[in-house]
């Protein structure tokens, strides 16, 4: 929260894009939410990955559900579409937007209890039918908006702020997420936007469903000693276990050698993620393997991040339908709704 | 890179642009607010504590803090901050009862300032309520010294130059006016504790060249013109006036010109108009009066027919850059302008033809000017200081001001057996701003208003009297658009780096880029390299935090263009940006070192 809007001031070095915008062009509305929340370092990130990308903001559906991290979408990209849905239901409003236009880019937003609780369900569908969309976990462990009640993803035997401890098990969107079949899994830290960034640039390049799970401290209830969602304790138990660097279509990779493990794939857009595993013998490509170290370092107490699942093979929720390249809003009225006729033409079928 | 050290007063004020760019340091966002507030008296005191005249120099400063101001680097045009010094003056009502007072009981020293322009007056002023005896001696019969004969009425009116001397005057100085000073070995004779010099720079340059003596009458020398008009011994001048040179003597010879009978002015520049040395808005106001100025001509020679000056013979010059960089002129052809007067306007030099060389007063054999030290302003004889146009040639009164002060400090220290090399350091007040949840003792708020306009007399009335003031100053509205146009740079971005737990909440919401969370290094300029925008202007400071508690990487502020609009404070969970208001203490006459 502040008390003034942010003045309407440029840096005088300030670049523009291939659109001729400036990052400030893709802010949004200020922030009401609490100094120094995650959220609002989420929210930076994607203008950076945005005005990165030189995304068209008319060409963007920002959607989300009940929370402080549904807040979210109204503080990027001002200009561009948004759809604040019913508490848990914004993965299917967006399947809905997404089948409608397949021509937009979708931003989905939502938080542990939005998707992990109420919500837990619509996720699990949206992966399984692999909606083409980003979608962003902002995973704090707490109800923060109700003033700090422990959420699905709180881990066990972290406090509330008044010293409680949690008894039941938590729910790793990351492991839910690579079980459900998910082409697209990374986890990223909200305090660390060197590694956020680029995996953001990279999931909305994707093809299908892509899961980021950010955790982002709630400064008002969980971010005190007992708490493992904290800014300290994930600084200090974070394994980044592969790093990618998002590389745009038509630009050389121009990445000096250095004896690591490379790994690149290529996105359905044409651009490339350059995927270098600093933990040895990992390969982001194999669920198996990002299963296990996930599960490896929640033994030893740690936080893997990174991008750590990645499929750009798979199919999305179009390809299942078997619907036309054009998006269906744009599709002449008399093909989208050919008639009497054709209807009957169609259950004539199934007499 | 080493940490920064905030606890020297010095950092924050070199943040304070204008403050850091005015000689005498005035508080200009401090007095601004005090405008905003509708206290025009208190701003007005803030300005006189450390430049003394602010109705003087609210209209006919140099402006040094204006190119300097931080909302030009981020905004068409800065603050005009020497326009509202004149609304403090114009509003500020009776304040004699609040001016520094004279002890009745004296400390029995006495000192002597020749000249009473602004350096011996700002002297006067300090020395004053010290419980110093101090005489004035003055040639002419009224105070001011330059400012008063060379400034022309239109710019200044006397009643606002007579009620500010008179402050410091009426405090119990002993004015000795229609008494040049004809000899320092006789004013030493007189037992005087400490002498001050602040005669000024009162001799024009002369321009050599064929005819200047041959028509004697219709050639004159800038300043010598102007002092000429104001007492009353000129009052016409001829149609068609030349004015040779380009710099604010200029501006006032062709303006007063326009005045007294010509109506043909030409201001003649041998270089192009960006190196001209008045200041651009002297020249817009010349322009308005319809003066025009005429570039690239080198004066070659008068000529006269009949022992009559009837024109000027110039060179028209080309310029270019030679391979070292430098201006190099080229003659395309010469033209002869016709004319009956000309006014040369091209510098002042000093004269001391009443110091005599035996008295231990060391002189610059080169150009015969006195050694003066640059921090004490003390000669090579102890005992006699110098100061304003007096002591290295010719500069603005604000710089005087700023002399006077200094030499203030050294004749004190003189008379009371302190060495004048030890000068009492500047402190700091760093008081937070917070007043409660987002709400500070300041507008943070950015107005997005432009510079606001100056209105003019119309140009009819002003050439029926030579003493129209032109300016009008401006309406209240215009005032407080303008003050708030201030960016408070004296409110503080003060950081503790033990409080922050590394959010990034204070970098992502600097709408200017200012902040950068990195790792430390080498030097200034790979940090440089590495922030979230690096600034053009490198002359504003790199702010660099201790290591930081979480990831011993380091916090850093690029001070350049922050808009102190406070939101990475209000962003900050944990209070480790703080908005701090900044109150320089300088040190002044009477507040000893050590």
């Amino acid at each position: 929260m502040t008390s003034i809007a942010k003045p309407p001031v440029k840096h005088p070095t300030a670049r523009t894009n291939g659109l001729g915008l400036t990052l400030r062009d893709y802010e949004g509305a200020m922030s009401t939410l609490c100094a120094g929340c995650g959220h609002d370092s989420v929210t930076a990130a994607l203008v950076q990955a945005a005005w990165e990308l030189e995304l068209e903001p008319h060409r963007v559906g920002k959607m989300s559900g009940i929370g402080c991290s549904s807040k979210t979408t109204a503080y990027f990209m001002k200009q561009s579409h948004g759809f604040n849905s019913v508490h848990g239901r914004m993965p299917s409003v967006t399947s809905g937007a997404a089948a409608a236009n397949r021509g937009l880019t979708y931003i989905g937003i939502s938080g542990d209890g939005d998707s992990l609780s109420i919500g837990m369900g619509q996720l699990s569908h949206a992966i399984r039918r692999n909606v083409n969309m980003l979608y962003v976990i902002e995973n704090n462990g707490v109800y923060g908006l109700t003033k700090g009640q422990f959420s699905a993803s709180a881990d066990v035997g972290s406090t509330s702020k008044k010293g409680e401890a949690n008894e039941q098990q938590p729910i790793d969107p990351v492991l839910l997420a690579l079980t459900l079949g998910c082409s697209f899994v990374a986890r990223s830290f909200s305090g660390d936007k060197r590694q956020l960034v680029p995996i953001l640039k990279a999931a909305i390049a994707h093809k299908g469903l892509a899961l980021v799970d950010v955790i982002s401290p709630c400064v008002s209830f969980n971010d005190h000693e007992g708490s493992t969602k904290s800014y300290a304790y994930t600084r200090e138990r974070e394994v980044e276990a592969v790093h990618a660097d998002f590389i745009p279509l038509k630009r050389e990779i121009t990445v000096p050698e250095t004896g690591e493990q490379v790994r690149v794939v290529e996105l359905h857009d044409g651009g490339r993620v350059r995927l270098r595993a600093t933990a040895p013998d990992y390969d982001p490509t194999d669920r198996e393997s990002a299963y296990a170290h996930v599960r490896a370092c929640q033994k030893r107490g740690e936080i893997a991040t990174g991008l750590l699942f990645v499929d750009e093979n798979g199919r999305d929720m179009h390809d299942y339908l078997k619907t036309v390249p054009t998006p269906l809003i744009d599709l002449p009225y008399e093909e989208l709704c050919p008639g009497r006729a054709a209807l009957d033409k169609l259950m004539e079928r199934y007499r | 890179m080493a940490a920064t050290n905030v606890k020297d007063p010095q950092y924050y004020h070199k943040v304070v642009d204008c403050q850091w760019a005015c000689p005498a340091h005035t508080n200009v966002p401090g007095y601004l607010r005090l405008i905003s507030q509708g206290r025009y008296a208190d701003s007005y005191m803030l300005n006189r504590q450390s430049n003394v005249f602010p109705g003087i120099l609210g209209r006919v400063c140099d402006r040094p803090c204006e190119p300097a101001c931080r909302r030009g680097r981020v905004d068409e045009k800065p603050v005009a901050i020497c326009r509202l010094k004149r609304v403090a003056a114009d509003h500020r009502g009776d304040i004699t009862d609040r001016l520094p007072k004279a002890p009745a009981k004296k400390n029995g020293k006495r000192v002597a300032l020749v000249g009473a322009g602004p350096a011996s007056l700002t002297v006067a002023n300090d020395l004053l309520p010290l419980g110093y005896d101090v005489t004035i001696f003055e040639k002419n019969a009224t105070p001011g010294g330059l400012m008063r004969i060379n400034i022309p009425s239109f710019r200044l009116p006397a009643q606002v130059l007579d009620e500010e001397c008179d402050y410091v005057i009426r405090m119990g100085a002993t004015m000795k006016y229609g008494t040049p000073v004809t000899s320092l070995k006789a004013l030493l004779a007189e037992g005087y504790d400490a002498v001050f010099v602040g005669s000024g720079a009162p001799k024009g340059k002369e321009l050599e060249l064929p005819g200047r003596w041959d028509a004697k009458d219709n050639i004159h020398l800038g300043i010598e013109w102007l002092a000429n008009v104001h007492f009353g011994h000129v009052e016409r001048i001829g149609r068609r006036v030349l004015i040779i040179g380009v710099g604010n003597t200029a501006m006032d010879c062709c303006r007063t010109a326009k005045r007294v009978g010509a109506t043909d002015v030409k201001v003649m520049a041998r270089r192009g108009r960006k190196h001209f040395k008045a200041s651009p808005w002297e020249l817009e106001d010349a322009e308005e009066e319809q003066v025009e100025i005429v570039e690239n001509h080198a004066p070659k020679r008068f000529v006269i027919e009949g022992g009559k000056l009837v024109g000027m013979e110039f060179e028209q010059l080309a310029w270019s850059e030679d391979a070292a960089g430098k201006q190099v002129s080229t003659v395309t052809g010469t033209v002869t302008i016709p004319c009956d007067d000309v006014i040369l306007a091209i510098g002042q030099d000093n004269a001391f033809p009443w110091i005599e060389r035996d008295l231990g007063v060391a002189f610059d054999p080169k150009w015969d000017m006195p050694v003066v030290d640059k921090a004490t302003h003390q000669s090579t004889r102890p005992g006699v200081f110098f100061g304003g146009d007096a002591a290295w040639g010719p500069e603005n009164i604000i710089w005087a001001v700023a002399h006077g002060h200094a030499a203030a400090i050294s004749i004190h220290h003189h008379c009371q057996g302190i060495p004048v090399t030890d000068r009492p350091p500047a402190g700091m007040t760093l008081v937070s701003a917070k007043m409660g949840m987002q709400s500070w003792a300041y507008d943070n708020d950015y107005d997005t208003s432009k510079r606001q306009k100056m209105q003019h007399e119309e140009l009819a009335k002003r050439f029926t009297d030579l003493k129209v003031e032109v300016e009008l100053g401006y309406t209240p509205e215009q005032a407080a658009t303008e003050v708030a146009r201030c960016l408070n740079c004296d409110i503080q971005t003060h950081f503790t780096d033990t409080l922050c737990i590394e959010c990034d909440a204070c970098v992502d919401i600097c709408p200017t880029n200012c902040l950068t969370i990195t790792t430390n290094g080498t030097g200034e300029a790979d940090l440089r390299g590495r922030l979230s925008a690096p600034a053009l202007n490198v002359k504003q400071a790199l702010y660099v935090s201790e290591a930081l508690p979480q990831t011993k990487r380091v916090m850093v502020k690029d001070e350049d263009v922050c808009l102190h609009c406070g939101l990475c404070a209000e962003r900050c969970p944990t209070a480790a940006w703080d908005m701090r208001t900044f109150d320089l203490k300088q040190a002044y006459a009477g507040m000893v070192a050590r």
